[in-house]
Order: structure tokens, then sequence, then C-alpha cells
């Protein structure tokens, strides 16, 4: 018999997504979205170096309901992540390891995250007039 | 390596239906992985109709029924059928666990039956197990003492130093929690991943074992210990109710206190 031949059993295609692996991945995905908003953080301010000219077109794109939607996106990364990585620090020194504790958790960085982001969004509007 | 597609040779075809007999009264549908070494083509699943008024109560009872009365080509593993050998691990309706302590009237609609999660498979529902065994005996499950033992008995532990191993010496090593590790399924060459790293902390946590130095030392590895991210699928779902994620937590936290 070839051993070599042996298919690889199914896994992402069969194994049902847990609370607790939803928001691992998600962590992960807003830790790269962070870095890509890092990119644009900074094209915004070697744009503010350049001049006013190249600071007016950073400012259109940024500005525009696309370029909102993204950093509406960021925000809410940035936040997730932050939140997450609280519990996750949790973790780390020994806590929050039961699964009704994790899961309970979990659904509280979800809330938080949600009402940061909203808050931030929120004062930003009030404090800039939008 | 992350691959989220199945190879082209492990991709999954529909099999065959084997109806059940007329005059049948309560009918469970399984849907069961089948690759056969010998046949030369892709895995596929079968569906077996099976009577669940002459059928136990488990979803091993059902596996046994369908081996003796409809296809005696179905492979699995099974000894004790009552959840202390850990042979009968495979993932059943979407997470892994034993078939002898899995009711099959705890699952919604057919019963989806699947080996074990990215592993090599022998046949059906047998996966190859050779890989996570060898990382089992790479943190050397037993005691290990340098002091002089004791001439006239056994080494004692107090009751508190014996509590420490509970939750720990109870695991059957049927490996449903490593299987249900994302990180085991991209990592597994390096990654020891929760059911040996939950057997490394068990002998860690052991009052009589002087070895702790040398097995911390072992498992300081950011691939053996640290591919661990806490995403927990592990003690979600281990058919023992242990919580390898704490026991992975635990060895972390000897690994900075120690610093």
């Amino acid at each position: 018999m070839d051993s070599a031949n042996r298919p690889l059993s199914p896994h992402l295609q069969v194994y049902q997504p847990q609370l607790t692996s939803v928001l691992s991945i998600l962590h992960r995905m807003t830790g790269v979205w962070l870095g890509v908003g890092t990119l644009v953080l900074a094209y915004w301010l070697i744009a503010a170096v350049m001049g006013p000219e190249a600071y007016g077109t950073a400012q259109d794109i940024i500005g525009s309901w696309l370029g909102l939607l993204f950093l509406f996106g960021w925000s809410y990364a940035l936040f997730y992540h932050l939140c997450n990585g609280i519990r996750h620090l949790f973790w780390d020194a020994g806590y929050g390891y039961d699964l009704e504790v994790a899961a309970r958790s979990g659904w509280a960085m979800v809330l938080f995250s949600i009402i940061l982001t909203v808050l931030a969004w929120g004062l930003g509007i009030i404090a800039g007039g939008g | 390596m992350v691959e989220f597609t199945l190879p082209a040779n492990s991709k999954i075809g529909t099999g065959q239906t084997h109806a059940a007999a007329a005059g049948a009264g309560d009918i469970k549908r399984f849907r069961i992985y089948r690759w056969n070494p010998d046949d030369g083509k892709n895995p596929v699943v079968d569906t077996y109709e099976v009577d669940r008024d002459s059928c136990g109560p488990m979803v091993l009872d059902a596996l046994i029924k369908i081996k003796n009365e409809i296809d005696p080509s179905l492979t699995f593993r099974r000894s004790c059928r009552e959840g202390v050998c850990g042979s009968c691990a495979m993932n059943i309706d979407g997470t892994n666990t034993l078939a002898c302590t899995k009711f099959i009237d705890d699952i919604k609609g057919d019963a989806k039956i699947y080996p074990l999660p990215h592993m090599p498979v022998i046949k059906d529902l047998v996966p190859d197990l050779t890989q996570a065994y060898a990382q089992y005996a790479s943190v050397k499950p037993w005691i290990q003492t340098h002091s002089v033992a004791p001439p006239d008995r056994e080494w004692l532990q107090s009751q508190d130093e014996r509590k420490e191993l509970d939750g720990l010496y109870e695991c059957v090593l049927c490996f449903s929690c490593t299987t249900s590790c994302p990180s085991y399924w991209w990592n597994a060459d390096r990654y020891l991943g929760p059911a040996v790293l939950l057997q490394a902390y068990r002998w860690i946590a052991d009052s009589r074992d002087d070895g702790t130095g040398e097995r911390l030392d072992d498992l300081e590895d950011p691939f053996r210990l640290y591919r661990c991210h806490t995403i927990m699928n592990c003690s979600k779902t281990c058919p023992k109710s242990l919580n390898p994620a704490q026991a992975i937590g635990e060895i972390k936290k000897l690994l900075v206190e120690r610093l």
C-alpha cells in the first residue's frame, strides 16, 4: 500500500466555526488591517510634508466617502485589536480560560470595541464638525 | 504551511446511498467519509439510513450497526465504547469528539462524520497518528528523577500536590483537541499541539518529577509551544472536558516566571 498518496482529511471545510476561533481569526485580520492603515497614515503625513497641493489631494482621498469608510474600518480594527489584546493579557497572566468566561469575555470585548468606535467618531464629529 | 483548500487527491465526491429497509421506523441519515486505499479514487461521502428503533443511543452504536448490517467495509477504530480508550475520536457534526460518548439525539439533521481533521487518512475514518505519537514521545511522558529514590517506599505526594494533576491525568490521548486546532493544521510539522502540550504540563505539574527545567527548556521554542494563539478550539472540543488551552497558558506562565 502506498502511504504517500493518502488524502488529507477535511479541516476548514467541515469544522464548525466556534465563537472563540472566529474572534481569534478576527484578531489576526484586524492586525493586518492596522498594518494597512499605518501605511495610509504614513502617506497622509508625507503628503502634509510635501506641501499644500499634495496635502489637499490626500485630504480629498481620505475625506471621500470611500476614504471615510476605510477610516471607520481602521478605527474599529484598532479598538477590536486593543480590546482583544487586553483579553490576551489576562490569558497570559493565567486568567479566563474557563470556557464560559472565555465566551463572556469575548462578547464583552466585541461590545466594548463597538462602543469605543462609536464614541471616537461621535466625539470626532462633535469636535471637528464633521 | 497555511493551505485553506484540500489537495487534489483529497477533494471529496458524492458516494452511494444505502437506503433503509422497507418498514424501518425512526430513520436517521449518517453521511460518512469514505476512502479506500486500494481503488485509487478520491474520498467520497456515503449516506447510510439507520433505523433508530433497533440502534443504541450513541454514534458508535450506529457505526457498529452500519458495519454489521449494511456495509462491512466501513472502517473505524473503536475499543472500550465508554470514553476511556480514545480510539473512536472523529469529527462528528462539525466538531471532534468520541463516537462512543456522543448521543445521536444531540445531532440535528443528518449526522456528518469525518476523520479527525487535517490528518493523512489510512482508510475511511482512520487517520494516521504516527506523527502525533512521535510528538508525544518527544516530551518524555514519564517521570524523571535525579534525587535518590526512597529505599523503603514509593515517592509520596501530599493531597494538594496530587490535586495539581486533576484535569491533566484524565486525558485519553484521542487527539480530538490537537486536530481541532487551526495552528496545528498549518504547523503540524513543528507545533506540538494541545494534547501533547497538556501532557507536557502534566509532568511539569507533577511534584515527584525532577525534570521541570529540562522540560521547559525543550518547550521554549517559537513553534513547539508558542504557535498556540489561544484559539481554544481544543478546550471547546475535548470529549473529557479538559482544558488544554489553560495547561498551555500555565506552561507559558512558568517560562515567564523563571526568567
